[in-house]
């Protein structure tokens, strides 16, 4: 198992360390460090370095490194759940300070994941359903890939030991769940109903999919210009954006991020709302849209100067849309109702529906 | 702060008061101008009795110790606070000591008292955590006492306790690996332990210590299996990862045979069935002898594993769900192993670490099991925003799932990705077509002028790259592409990366020719650039001279003469080498060099193409998910996967007794039922534990009894009861009185038995009325029998100690207020604080009953005075008890069991009798349960059961079924069917099972054994153990094992029994011989051989238990 840990933050400093087994010496980060030079990209350093005497196997998160140290055989999938696990403890208890002033408290529960004697004052328990529309969108506009991810995040305060059951109207969408540990397995598969005794505050209930063999709408569409001249040191870079399959909500939030080709020197750009922004140094353009009328839509067009002389760039960028519809669940997945057994007073309740755009890229 | 001053500092870390360090952390300093101070401050902190200053001390001490800082000058100051009574101090100055322990092991022995004064805390918090830290500070010198203390804490009222003992026992192995016999002896104490809290910790010490010792988990096999599911999530991985090993170690391969019955299914069957229709005597048995032919029958605990893991694939956690997948991979028939699929791609949307290490493993999957990820197939899409390493692993596994049907999809989506800006991804992509070209010859042609287009690009590695690739493509057929060759060619003028070079450049030479005019003119250009180029482009210079100039001298000879005069002087020495080399063997010298003659051959062989394969080909031989399979290399500790062994290893070792089962403890988990909550007594009471050295061996037993009475039933008769129930049962196998003890204690302790399974029932009827059941229903329902069935001696100890357990519980009543009662009726739960610990709750597992004494049995045992000299029928008794067809989880709260009642079928004399129980544990009612579809192998038949209109929730109700087994012990595979759902199940029948009991004579016994001699008659020796050489034991055990009637005997050691097989009426005749000093002999007459030697079996083990 573990032996011990180190946290690293992004300049290379080592600011934490904890030791189980034995006290392994700080150096044994070097190698984390050469393979992350190697790497050049935080994203590409491997999670499992192999080094003489131990095994790094690490995460990234929020720009820290949690530098894990291992000295025998171990599923890495243990090691880099648990260590995914350390980083959400850590984010829950500082919260939005960085220094928690009250020391963790050890308590033994017959419910694993539930403290014994919750009190509140409001009892009040709610429920996100979080949708994610996956997609990747061709040259030509039609979805090679889509499909739906969900989530339920739920922000639970009631006292005492509540026991939940949450039931659906249309519970067969769902195609592939995965569970909190609180959930009854077997009411689920026999009734479709979650049933569980939550655990106190914030936690995602379920994760689930709704299969790329049910149509998925697809609420945006792209058209897009792009192009670099032969021989010339610019190009001309149109995009728009409209509203596909209005369900009768609006589409907020609205961003595209586009990774230009590293010969891009500059962009002039004239967006018909919102505003856009272009690293030149990590050739990234943003642009931030705001919410689509369908009356004008938006568009954002200009001239892009390339360094002369450079061939011009292969592949045209991939276009990365972000967007956001609230109230609605594209799945059509519905809550029907949410029962309280075990205890005495009325909760509040509340469950609310989003849809976003999750890995959604269109390709031009 | 700078890492680096900090860093050469920590090195160097004596623990000298003037260390700078701290004036270089601007996190902790400027508050304290000097070093000196800041430690006398700390110092003097932890020196004042007030509490809140001590804390804040410990609290900066060991935020030093999470930077890195040395702090280990502050030891002395810090020990001396190890006895401080607040809890918070407490427990930092039990972080600093594992910290530091280690370097001032002389300092620390001080603080070993106050962790041994801890051990006897009433607390369980502080009990575990004073273990913890004892095992945790790596002090050589106190091995004997961590010892102890794990020993004592594997036996602790606390499950949490327990726990903790195992947890230890990894570290003190590490420590001292000279302690692991003792250590093996608390894992086997731990393993045997039935809470979920425990269970993955030992397994994981277990791993640690003594993986090898696959012996000990035989008895727990089952238990894992079912606890599985409510274990938490680590140990969920531990264990799934254990029993996959396990599993290859007990079972047969579920997919050996099944490539055996494809050669020749048809075969198989009919031939059986004709032999069995004609009922031809010796032939047809020496065909079905064979041990090929008999049919793959998974074992029922095969079936128990891979069922009970099955609903963790839905996990929150990608471990569990990895784990679950390789069991599956390793050890699921190739129909069932799809389902992992898609749990495995679900994993695809996680964190990219997690989506590193899953697509390594779906990369080896989907080489075997391709067909698998197919429907899945763009879920492994790339987006130019993955991460380089994932975007290559994605490409692994689309090139390993393509095939004749997608590849023009997967052609198209490669097409995408090689107009990416990631270079190293292109490079990558060119390979994947490479080897789609070579798997799938249809599109090879298209694939290579694909690639020919690539040698245009303006990137240089792509077109390297593609170079590569087309030259491994053309070895296949070269003929045909010398137009590719020419393109290559010129090409030499341009591009420069050197691997790329070198390929043309050997390319030209093997296929010269093919390009007879063109290969010449490169070497003359080769030649003259020769000195500038790398050293590969180099070596296949001369490599491309020497075979142009065998097949070309006239053209070459000078070119290449001089070629190797520039190589004979070239700085590196293996291209000096080469060259003399190939000097030697290509230009005849007066010596006239052997081998020159063979140049020919030597230089122009023809070469086999090279075979374009993934590297993850053959990964699957490390454990899919393991450190190992992700390195490809055996990482330190890795336990091999051993191969499937060709013989089953006798699985009754996994039997045990029911009752070990029935108190299974789970808690409200995803199993999801949880309404009794036993409170767990928490050991107020230290004397009292102290004299409790017997339950430390005795098990958990002795713990678990008194704990449950005292919730339920204080009354001390009931305490005492209990006791004497499990002395009685334990001392079956120990004692030594006479055969009339024996008779009556088995009696007693068979009715014991029978109350035991129905105070089951009744439990799990009150638990349906949702009503608080104490756990004491072992307890009370022995009462009737127990307390006279003990032998005195024990009764006298059975007293004192109840009277103990009796001021325990009361005192323990004070104590605390009557949660149990406190708690909403509808689902108990009882609240608890750092005093208590309520351990989850119980939940009655269907218990698959192994082996039940028939009451007919016992009840010939207690009427016949004499049975060795009346002769008796036996038949009907209830033969091996019940068994599970369908587990309540499985089964969606259907839970099924059968029986082979042993009475003839009505109908069909031919059929065995099988009583199906039904029991409804969900909460709506079961509607329309009927058989479905059976399949059968030939000549098996079944009568199927009226259809069951409803079952109410928490009725239970029992079928009749007969099946024709052919004389066979194939398994019936059927569909039960509900309105809503379909479960497939199998019955196989123990051997025993497929006869019935026949009346006759000695005479006539004698006779017909005359007749079944030679191939016929099988006899085995046996030494009967201590507790099987009674009569009445003997006769039962085999009357239990075997459905056959008793032939009565003359002589007093020896026993007959006889009976016919249901189907062909084949006569079966057993005799055992039983001599002096417990040797036996038994005989088995039958001409059905393979039944009589299943028999064989069967019986010597039966009465060898």
């Amino acid at each position: 198992m573990i032996h011990s840990l180190f946290l690293i933050n992004c300049s290379g400093d080592i600011f934490l360390e904890k030791h189980w087994k034995s006290v392994v010496s700080q150096s044994v980060c070097d190698y984390f460090f050469e393979a992350q030079e190697k790497a050049a990209d935080v994203e590409n350093v491997p999670p499992v370095i192999s080094t003489p005497h131990h095994y790094l196997i690490s995460i990234y998160r929020d720009k820290l490194f949690f530098v894990s140290v291992i000295q025998t055989e171990v599923p890495p999938l243990f090691v880099i759940e648990f260590l995914h696990r350390v980083a959400d403890t850590f984010q829950d208890y500082f919260g939005s300070s960085n220094v928690g002033d009250t020391l963790p408290t050890g308590q033994l529960s017959n419910i694993p994941w539930r403290r014994a004697g919750v009190k509140y004052t409001n009892n009040e328990a709610y429920f996100d359903v979080v949708e994610e529309i996956d997609a990747i969108i061709d040259k030509s506009g039609s979805t090679v890939f889509a499909e739906i991810q969900g989530v339920i995040d739920a922000c639970i305060k009631l006292s005492g030991m509540p026991d939940l059951s949450l039931s659906f109207m249309n519970p067969r969408l769902l195609d592939d769940v995965s569970f909190h540990p609180c959930i009854r397995f077997k009411r689920w598969e026999s009734e479709r109903v979650l049933s569980f005794i939550p655990p106190d505050g914030n936690f995602r209930l379920i994760s689930y999919r709704v299969s790329s063999q049910n149509l998925v709408a697809i609420p945006v569409y792209v058209k897009h210009s792009i192009c670099f001249k032969e021989n010339s040191s610019c190009g001309r870079f149109d995009i728009t954006i409209g509203p596909k399959q209005n369900m009768g909500k609006t589409i907020e939030g609205i961003t595209v991020t586009v990774h230009m080709p590293k010969v891009l020197l500059n962009m002039n750009l004239t967006p018909t709302q919102g505003s856009y922004t272009f690293d030149p140094v990590t050739k990234v353009l943003m642009w931030d849209v705001g919410k689509i009328t369908p009356q004008k839509l938006p568009n954002l067009k200009g001239l892009v100067n390339l360094q002369s002389g450079a061939p011009k760039p292969e592949e045209n960028p991939s276009l990365n849309i972000q967007f956001k519809i609230q109230q609605l669940a594209i799945s059509g997945l519905k809550v029907n109702r949410l029962d309280m057994y075990g205890e005495k007073y009325k909760p509040f309740k509340g469950v609310k529906y989003v849809t976003k755009a999750g890995k959604f890229q269109v390709r031009t | 702060m700078s890492a680096a001053p900090a860093y050469s500092e920590d090195k160097g870390g004596s623990a000298g008061p003037g260390e700078p360090e701290y004036g270089h952390d601007p996190a902790s300093g400027g508050i304290f101008s000097s070093d000196y101070k800041r430690h006398d401050d700390l110092k003097e902190m932890l020196d004042t009795n007030k509490d809140s200053l001590k804390l804040e001390a410990m609290k900066r001490i060991v935020a030093m110790i999470a930077r890195g800082k040395n702090a280990s000058d502050l030891f002395p100051a810090v020990v001396k606070n190890v006895a401080c009574k607040n809890i918070e101090v407490k427990k930092l100055v039990y972080v600093y000591l594992v910290r530091y322990a280690e370097e001032q092991q002389d300092l620390a022995l001080l603080s070993i008292s106050t962790f041994q004064r801890g051990l006897k805390d009433p607390n369980q918090l502080i009990r575990a955590s004073a273990l913890r830290v004892l095992s945790s500070i790596r002090v050589p010198i106190i091995v004997p006492i961590m010892m102890l203390a794990i020993k004592e804490a594997a036996s602790d009222m606390s499950p949490y306790v327990r726990k903790t003992a195992a947890h230890a026992i990894p570290k003190l192995y590490s420590l001292d690996s000279d302690q692991k016999d003792q250590l093996i002896e608390v894992i086997e104490k731990l393993l045997a332990d039935k809470t979920t809290l425990v269970a993955g910790s030992v397994v994981m010490a277990f791993e640690e210590v003594c993986p090898e010792r696959i012996d000990l988990i035989h008895k727990n096999y089952r238990k894992l299996c079912n606890l599985l599911i409510d274990v938490e999530e680590w140990g969920q991985v531990v264990i799934i990862s254990m029993l996959t090993r396990y599993a290859r170690t007990q079972f047969l391969s579920p997919t050996q045979n099944e490539s055996l019955l494809e050669e020749n299914p048809e075969k198989a069957f009919y031939g059986s069935e004709e032999d069995e229709a004609k009922g031809t005597g010796p032939e047809e048995a020496a065909t079905t002898a064979m041990p090929a032919r008999k049919p793959y029958v998974m074992d029922p605990d095969h079936r128990l594993l891979l069922r009970n893991t099955k609903p963790l694939l839905q996990s929150r956690s990608a471990a569990v769900v990895m784990a679950v997948a390789q069991l599956y991979f390793h050890l699921a028939p190739k129909a069932e192993v799809g389902v992992i699929a898609k749990a495995l791609v679900r994993l695809l949307r996680s964190h990219s670490e997690v989506q590193y290490v899953v697509l390594q493993n779906v990369a080896t999957m989907s080489i075997k099991r391709r067909g698998m990820f197919e429907p899945y197939l763009k879920s492994f899409y790339i987006r130019s925003t993955d991460p380089t390493q994932i975007k290559i692993l994605k490409l692994e596994v689309l090139t390993n799932l393509a095939n004749e049907t997608n590849i023009p999809t997967v052609l198209r989506e490669f097409q995408t990705y090689i107009r990416s800006m990631d270079k190293d991804f292109v490079a990558a992509t060119i390979q994947a077509i490479g080897r789609c070209a070579t798997n799938i010859g249809r599109v090879r042609d298209t694939c290579l002028n694909g690639l020919v287009q690539l040698l245009s690009n303006r990137d240089e590695l792509v077109v390297a790259e593609s170079v590569v690739v087309i030259k491994k493509l053309l070895q296949m057929q070269p003929a045909q592409h010398g137009e590719i060759i020419k393109h290559l060619a010129k090409l030499t003028d341009n591009i420069q990366v050197p691997m790329a070079r070198a390929s043309i450049l050997w390319l030209i030479g093997e296929y010269c020719e093919h390009v007879p005019r063109i290969a010449p003119d490169v070497l003359r250009k080769m030649a003259k650039s020769f000195t500038a180029e790398e050293d590969i482009v180099k070596l296949q210079v001369i490599n491309l001279a020497a075979k142009l100039y065998l097949t070309n001298s006239k053209q070459t000879k000078l070119l290449t003469q001089y070629v190797l005069s520039l190589a004979k002087y070239d700085q590196n020495y293996d291209i000096r080498d080469r060259a003399r080399f190939t000097r030697q063997l290509i230009v005849p010298s007066e010596q006239g060099g052997a081998l020159s003659r063979h140049a020919k051959k030597l230089f122009l062989a023809p070469k086999p193409a090279p075979v374009l394969e993934s590297s993850f080909k053959d990964r699957d031989h490390f454990q899919l998910g393991s450190l190992s399979h992700l390195l490809n290399a055996k990482a330190t500790g890795y336990q091999e996967l051993p191969d499937w062994p060709e013989e089953a290893p006798d699985p009754s070792v996994r039997n045990v007794e029911e009752e070990d089962l029935s108190l299974i403890e789970t808690h409200v988990g995803l199993l999801g039922e949880y309404t009794e909550v036993p409170e767990w007594t928490k050991c107020s009471n230290r004397d009292k534990r102290k004299d409790k050295e017997k339950p430390f061996y005795s098990d958990s037993e002795g713990e678990s009894g008194p704990t449950e009475s005292a919730d339920s039933d204080p009354e001390s008769e009931s305490e005492s009861d209990s006791k004497s129930s499990s002395e009685g049962s334990s001392g079956e196998s120990s004692s030594e009185s006479g055969n009339e003890d024996d008779d009556e204690e088995k009696g007693q302790s068979s009715d014991t038995e029978q109350s035991e399974e129905e105070g089951e029932r009744k439990k799990m009827k009150k638990k349906k009325k949702k009503k608080k059941v104490p756990e004491g229903h072992r307890a009370g329902m022995s009462s009737d029998e127990g307390s006279d069935s003990s032998s005195s001696s024990s009764e006298s100890e059975v007293t004192s100690e109840s009277e103990e357990e009796q001021v325990e519980s009361a005192s323990w009543r004070r104590n605390t207020p009557p949660s149990s009662k406190s708690t909403p009726a509808v689902k108990e739960i009882s609240l608890l604080d750092l005093e208590d610990f309520t351990p989850p709750s119980v939940q009655p597992v269907s218990p698959p009953t192994i082996v039940s004494t028939s009451l007919a049995t016992d009840l010939e045992g207690l009427t016949l005075t004499d049975p060795s000299l009346v002769p008796s029928l036996l038949s009907p008794v209830s033969g091996v008890g019940r068994q599970e067809l369908l587990h309540r989880v499985a089964g969606e709260g259907l839970a099924v069991d059968y029986a082979f009642s042993r009475q003839p079928f009505t109908g069909d004399p031919h059929m065995v009798s099988v009583h199906i129980h039904f029991s409804n544990n969900s909460e709506n009612p079961i509607k329309g349960l009927r058989m479905g579809a059976p399949k059968l192998p030939a000549g098996i038949s079944i009568q199927e059961f009226p259809e069951i209109e409803s079952l109410a929730p928490g009725e239970s109700i029992t079928a009749i079924m007969g099946i024709n087994f052919c004389d066979s012990t194939q398994a019936a595979n059927f569909q039960l069917c509900t309105q809503t759902r379909q479960f497939y199940v199998s019955i196989q029948p123990p051997v025993g099972e497929l006869m019935a009991p026949v009346f006759m004579s000695e005479n006539e016994f004698k006779k017909e054994q005359g007749k079944l001699t030679g191939m016929n008659e099988i006899t085995e020796k046996l030494m009967l153990p201590d507790t099987c050489r009674t009569d009445h034991i003997i006769v039962q055990r085999v009357t239990a094992t075997a459905n056959l009637g008793r032939v009565p005997c003359g002589t007093s050691d020896e026993y007959r029994f006889a009976g016919r097989t249901l189907t062909s009426g084949s006569l079966v005749l057993l005799t055992l011989d039983a001599q002096a000093a417990g040797a036996a002999q038994l005989t088995v007459n039958s001409e059905k051989m393979v039944i009589g030697t299943m028999l064989v079996k069967d019986v010597i083990q039966a009465l060898r238990q």
